[in-house]
């Protein structure tokens, strides 16, 4: 799958250090590394696979042009990838400019998600806490997040309150956050 | 954590980006100010981060890979130097705590060096006045003393007068009267001493008795302050004393 040494950087930092000076490899490695995820969370929201694999090219490309948008003062790469994959997903879903400039989006998440056994063990624990949430509060989390609908519009679609929606919404966040550093 | 309960629903709907009108406004304006929502902000994001992985799915086509190498190598580029660091309200807040204690440090030291010199003043000043109360004690203690000789020296071969002395502080009312020689009292009787103001009636300023060799002193008695006296004088009283002169003076001596 790769045509750049698997072992020529260890670390995110090591990578992104490469990638500043304009080594390529480095990016195909961010590609190996991260790709499949990105494209799994824009795929989820789009729903159409070229569509996906649009946002995936533009997620990187933009990247490669401005590598300096990300540094290690903004959280893990993979998390702070992931969070900038959704919105851009959601502002293509929804036919918008981007309303969050990537520059802007800082992302703080306990553990450090950039190792494979990382991810799968952090996945492994949202995938309990989602499962053990209510329905509705899981369903109102899931619309915001990969559907991107505000909270009046969750509220219309459901015919619950507006309250109740804000307050499913965050409470599931939350859950999440639990769910890894219980 | 602590987040503004006001805001905390509406900051997690910021993170997803769906806040929008007058909330979203006035979120954006409490950021300004608030380091607490910004931190709570950022891992409600990382919650999200959470949320993503739960997305999985197959892997991207194979040429999206050869896409974006192709991309890239059509968009070659020079090293480009790691840009300042976006602005983190931390650090900034980090230094704007160790400069405010600094400065706190600073203030309190001159504060503390200040209270020094005035505690070190108000001590001299304590010595000095206490120095001069043991002297003033010992006047007075000499003065009233009833082991005290008192001499009154007059020209020779003059048997001895009645004499007395007042010395008067008008802005204290405060009041030494000391007398020699005075004759010895019929029973139930005693001296009184009268301050006599400029304009009014004679103010009581103390009764008294002499000893067996006709000395006497009256120190302070009560009197009001800042009455201007134009003399004093001594009557005859009983012995409890009268609340105005009953007898002519014995004594008269108006002031200098």
């Amino acid at each position: 799958m790769s045509g750049a040494d698997p072992k020529a950087f260890s670390s995110d930092t090591a990578m992104m250090s490469a990638m500043r000076s304009g080594d390529q490899k480095a990016m195909a490695q961010l590609y190996d590394r991260y790709s499949s995820m990105v494209y799994a969370v824009a795929l989820r929201v789009l729903g159409d696979a070229g569509a996906a694999e649009d946002v995936l090219q533009e997620v990187f490309m933009q990247l490669w042009r401005n590598p300096g948008t990300f540094d290690s003062s903004r959280g893990n790469l993979a998390a702070w990838l992931s969070v900038i994959t959704r919105n851009r997903a959601i502002d293509s879903l929804r036919k918008r400019h981007p309303e969050t400039d990537i520059e802007d989006v800082m992302v703080s998440v306990e553990p450090d998600l950039a190792s494979e056994a990382d991810r799968a063990r952090a996945l492994g624990k949202v995938r309990g806490a989602l499962s053990s949430m209510p329905p509705a509060q899981r369903s109102a989390l899931e619309m915001s997040f990969f559907e991107g609908l505000t909270h009046t519009e969750i509220a219309s679609k459901t015919g619950e309150p507006l309250g109740t929606i804000k307050t499913r919404i965050r409470a599931g966040l939350l859950a999440l956050r639990r769910s890894l550093n219980g | 954590m602590s987040v503004h309960e006001q805001f905390a629903e509406d900051l997690a709907l910021y993170a997803l980006g769906v806040l929008e009108g007058d909330e979203r406004t006035a979120l954006q304006k409490h950021f300004e100010g608030c380091t607490d929502c910004w931190r709570e902000l950022e891992q409600l994001r990382g919650d999200m981060a959470l949320l993503a992985l739960s997305a999985s799915g197959p892997a991207p086509p194979r040429r999206a890979r050869q896409r974006l190498l192709d991309s890239i190598a059509g968009e070659p580029r020079m090293p480009v130097a790691v840009p300042p660091k976006r602005f983190s309200w931390w650090p900034a807040l980090t230094w704007a705590a160790v400069a405010a204690m600094v400065l706190v440090a600073i203030l309190l030291g001159r504060q503390n060096a200040e209270l020094r010199q005035r505690i070190a003043a108000l001590q001299s000043q304590i010595t000095n006045q206490q120095s001069e109360l043991e002297h003033a004690s010992e006047v007075v203690a000499t003065f009233t003393a009833p082991d005290a000789m008192h001499v009154t020296l007059v020209a020779a071969k003059t048997p001895p007068q009645p004499q007395g002395k007042a010395i008067y502080l008008r802005r204290r009312g405060s009041l030494i009267f000391l007398a020699n020689n005075l004759a010895p009292l019929p029973s139930k009787k005693a001296y009184e001493l009268w301050l006599i103001p400029k304009t009014g009636s004679p103010i009581p300023a103390g009764v008294f008795k002499p000893d067996a060799h006709g000395s006497a002193t009256v120190v302070n008695p009560p009197l009001p302050q800042g009455v201007e006296a134009k003399a004093f004088a001594i009557t005859v009283e009983p012995e409890t004393g009268s609340p105005a002169p009953t007898s002519t003076p014995i004594m008269l001596g108006a002031g200098e």
